[in-house]
């Protein structure tokens, strides 16, 4: 029997059993899909916003503060890069000028610090990329940007460290209400556990519906984006946002912590739940949107583009409590932006709740705040690159030669705890793939990595979900396939091969 | 210590293999051969059909039986080379830091370096074709390697997005290992392949090619399901309602190859924005002296023939540089693309540092029929080329004899495009 069962590995979940993993608990983290921050977390603006945005009093302006405040502590600890490089909120005229002036009262309110509104010359000191139509901006100094999968995956890696269960692939059926908490019934087996902690993002209603009351909806909201090449990076130095709509925050353009740049969201109300398709219309109006922002949008640098659903409920604020009609039974819902920024800060929420509600939480001996270093092979000095390329050769070995990633960072992602286990899985831990030839060069040799590590067929080497194979078979005369020469080159594979 | 080299050739491609042969075989000893992967020879290994060396050597040879010829000569000449070893940094003083699991981190000095780096392929990101974003999807020369040389299949129904040579190669050999190619989908109104590839890939097997179409819509959640392939107007727009589905598990794409030049750039070389390679001169030097280039990297070529005869330009340049046989007198010709014409290589020419011929690779901006290439010195015309067809997707390869620029005052060299007797 577990103490606590946390559903869903998205930023949420490995945030709150990370923070959990401290006390003597037992605990499983649950997630139906084949690895942690494998659905919202991935596709995201990925930003720390400073909390000017939420509205006074509300969990979502709490939270969002006192988690930004948190990041620069939790990113060292988890060595995960994270850059404060601050936030422009664009005017473009008088209206919108009026807008930021609310912003940064709201903001004051909120206790987010040092906000200030730039004239046009401030604003072209900080951006001399930025807009000529931009009239004047919001400049928040606390916001950062961060990788949210490598976030969460190092959360799920801390936490599984400090005993933390973590099952992957499988996916809740039902739960039952038991007299000692409940039993969840998934895809692979019955866990019965005497609290639940539902952080299930998009289907955070579906689950609470299996033992609660219907109380909220979660509504996909869609948003598309665009990252281009690092050429690009440094056209600008910092989040750029223009003014917030009822849609949201607007479409932005900002580097991102890879040295990329990342455009986008558009807003989208949909209807289905797994619906990541990007459009045409919505590549479109990003492109067209974030082009107000700065002067030249280089459009052809584009790598890839992606959509990401915002798990937004009508409620218009996270929901964070024990189900009025479920004891021990707590919903993390409607966890929308600023979600991945409150997500330390939500974890102590609900750290607290659990001690409200009389949970016994003794603190453990032995717990490990801090991850096991990763080494970034690419910001090494020549004598840290030397240095262990002598110690482990594999670090001699570049796979990824658009992100420079070695053979020996994949290896370590994949033996980690909470390893990655596809395709998918090691770009986002290490980013091979991740670049401007999109794996085309490394993905056959990512493959045979983890094929080798893992003591599997390469056919068996999956995108991300078990269904997304990527090979088929073996072709005819494979034996004789040997890449050292051409000695393969049988008479009857060459007249085959040129269509005699 | 710094090693030191006479010349460090990057990259083990055609144009890196015959660059290191030709260098060495002019006189210089220290060369030096890097690449990044773990085999001689870069794509051509990978490229197992025939057709390779017709021009060079008059005879088919597949793309490893073409390698093998410069490997064996290079095992013969004793030429040092490294494999599984990437560069990570380039300066204009001829310094390259390197790494492999061997050496570890190690910089040479080099008193000449010719880059070949090659060039990878565009995505479907640099597309942004819109849809889910599942399994299935390859650039074409990704699946080559998986089936040709690791050995397995990709899949079974095929679809191929664009009509470059590699798409059309691929066409074939995914029929021959027993997949179901459906359509191979061009946006424009003519292939940018090669004739001989349409009629030995496409016609030969029934694929049929569909002109002014392309991919409008990707579909499948985890493996590739299918394709909306769409037909598009004269702007290249999708027209309405002339959209149709396609099942299909496998995508390739075969969208055009880019010049590699990240590290010209960070050894801060001048590229040229239309072929997205250096700016080179009649010697391959780049805009950094002593620095040479050939092959893909400077601009998208063919045949591998012709990657071999400019790299070994290249490498017999190199050499001389490193004798301190060219000249820096800066009497330069320019060179500039006139009507018709997409880009020439070279840039510019040194009419001294010319050897027996001066060779132009050009490319047209458009099919052409019944028409003449023509190149001007000045007002002058040096030659006129009937052509009864010209295609962007072949390059034009002019030689002119080296005597007719000499000892002229001529400050430009135009190649143009212009109708039968005007």
């Amino acid at each position: 029997m577990y103490d606590i069962v946390v559903i869903g590995a998205g930023i949420i979940g490995c945030s709150i059993a990370r923070v959990l993993s401290k006390y003597q608990l037992k605990i499983v983290l649950i997630e139906k899909e084949p690895d942690v921050a494998d659905c919202t977390t991935k596709a995201n603006s990925a930003i720390i916003h400073a909390g000017y945005d939420a509205k006074p009093g509300t969990l979502k302006a709490k939270l969002n503060v006192l988690g930004n405040m948190a990041f620069d502590e939790l990113c060292a600890d988890l060595d995960v890069q994270f850059k404060r490089i601050g936030s422009l909120v664009v005017a473009f005229n008088d209206d919108e000028i009026q807008t930021l002036n609310k912003l940064r009262e709201q903001g004051e309110k909120n206790g987010v610090s040092d906000l200030k509104i730039f004239n046009q010359d401030e604003v072209r000191r900080v951006e001399p990329n930025i807009s000529n139509d931009v009239k004047a901006a919001l400049y928040a100094p606390t916001c950062g940007i961060v990788g949210p999968w490598e976030l969460a995956v190092a959360m799920a890696e801390n936490a599984a460290d400090n005993g933390v269960e973590i099952l992957l692939n499988t996916k809740i059926e039902d739960m039952i209400k038991a007299s000692d908490g409940y039993l969840l019934l998934t895809n692979t087996r019955k866990i019965h556990t005497k609290y639940v902690i539902n952080c299930a993002g998009l289907h955070a209603d579906e689950i609470n519906n299996m033992v609660a009351a219907p109380s909220f909806h979660i509504m996909p909201r869609r948003g598309e984006y665009n990252i281009m090449d690092k050429y690009v990076g440094g056209l600008v130095n910092t989040v750029i946002f223009q003014c917030p709509s009822n849609l949201g925050k607007g479409v932005l353009v900002s580097p991102t912590v890879h040295g990329n740049l990342l455009i986008g969201p558009n807003s989208e109300d949909i209807n289905e739940k797994d619906n990541f398709e990007t459009t045409k219309e919505g590549l479109k109006c990003i492109l067209e949107t974030a082009s107000r922002s700065i002067k030249w949008m280089p459009a052809g640098s584009v790598i890839t583009a992606f959509t990401g659903l915002r798990a937004r409920c009508e409620r218009d604020d996270f929901i964070i409590e024990e189900a009025p009609d479920a004891a021990g039974f707590i919903n993390v819902a409607g966890i929308e932006s600023p979600g991945l920024t409150a997500a330390p800060a939500i974890a102590v929420y609900v750290e607290n709740l659990l001690g409200e509600m009389r949970v016994k939480m003794i603190k453990k001996h032995e717990y490990l705040q801090t991850r096991r270093h990763v080494v970034r092979f690419n910001e090494l000095s020549n004598n840290q690159k030397q240095m262990i390329i002598r110690q482990d050769s594999r670090y001699g070995k570049v796979i990824c030669r658009c992100e420079t990633i070695t053979e020996g960072e994949i290896v370590d992602a994949i033996h980690r705890n909470v390893g990655a286990r596809t395709l998918d899985g090691v770009k986002r831990r290490v980013r091979p793939g991740s670049g401007r030839c999109q794996g085309g060069f490394c993905s056959p040799r990512v493959m045979e990595i983890i094929a080798r590590e893992l003591g599997i067929d390469i056919t068996k080497v999956v995108k991300d979900h078990p269904e997304s194979y990527i090979l088929t078979k073996q072709t005819k005369d494979t034996d004789m396939c040997g890449y050292e020469n051409s000695k393969f080159m049988t008479k009857e594979y060459v007249t085959s091969a040129s269509g005699i | 210590m710094q090693a030191e080299y006479d010349v460090v050739v990057i990259g083990a491609g055609p144009a890196g293999l015959a660059a290191a042969i030709e260098a060495k075989k002019n006189g210089v000893e220290r060369v030096l051969l890097v690449d990044r992967d773990r085999e001689l020879g870069g794509i051509l290994q990978q490229c197992i059909h025939n057709g390779f060396g017709l021009h060079l050597f008059k005879e088919e040879l597949t793309g490893p039986e073409y390698a093998e010829k410069f490997i064996d000569e290079l095992n013969d000449l004793k030429i040092e080379y490294k494999l599984d070893t990437m560069v990570i940094d380039l300066t204009k003083e001829k310094v390259i830091t390197m790494i492999n699991p061997k050496d570890g981190l190690i910089t040479v000095k080099a008193k000449a370096i010719v880059l070949a780096m090659g060039c990878r392929e565009r995505t479907r990101g640099a597309l942004n074709i819109p849809g889910t974003r599942p399994s299935g999807l390859f650039t074409a020369g990704t699946a080559q390697r998986f089936v040709n040389m690791e050995g397995y299949m990709v899949g079974k129904r095929v679809v191929i997005l664009g009509s470059g040579d590699i798409g059309l190669i691929m066409a074939r050999r995914m029929t021959l290992e027993g997949a179901k190619v459906l359509a191979v989908v061009e946006l424009l109104p003519y292939s940018s392949g090669l004739t001989r590839n349409i009629v030995q890939c496409l016609d030969d097997y029934d694929i049929p090619l569909y002109l002014n179409h392309t991919i409008a819509q990707i579909q499948g959640k985890h493996r590739l399901e299918g394709v909306y392939i769409t037909k598009v107007d004269d702007d290249r727009r999708p027209v309405e309602g002339a959209e149709f589905y396609v099942e299909c598990d496998t995508l390739l794409l075969s969208v055009g190859l880019i010049p590699e030049n990240e590290l010209s750039k960070v050894a801060g070389i001048k590229l040229d924005i239309t072929t997205n390679g250096p700016i080179v001169n009649e010697s391959m030097e780049t805009s950094a002296e002593g620095i040479f280039a050939c092959g893909n990297v400077v601009h998208v070529h063919d045949l591998a023939d012709y990657v071999t005869i400019e790299a070994r330009r290249a490498g017999r340049s190199a050499a001389k540089y490193v004798k301190e046989m060219l000249n820096y007198n800066g009497k330069n010709i320019i060179v500039k693309a006139g009507r018709g014409i997409r880009y020439v290589v070279p840039h510019f020419i040194n009419v001294d540092n010319l050897e027996d011929s001066l060779e132009l690779y050009t490319r047209v901006d458009n099919v052409y029929k019944q028409t003449n290439l023509i190149v001007t010195l000045d007002d002058e015309i040096l030659v006129r080329i009937n052509k009864k067809r010209l295609v962007p997707g072949e390059i034009e390869h002019i030689k002119l004899n080296a005597g007719k620029l000499k000892g002229k005052e001529a400050s430009r060299i135009m190649v143009e495009v212009r109708k039968e007797g005007a």
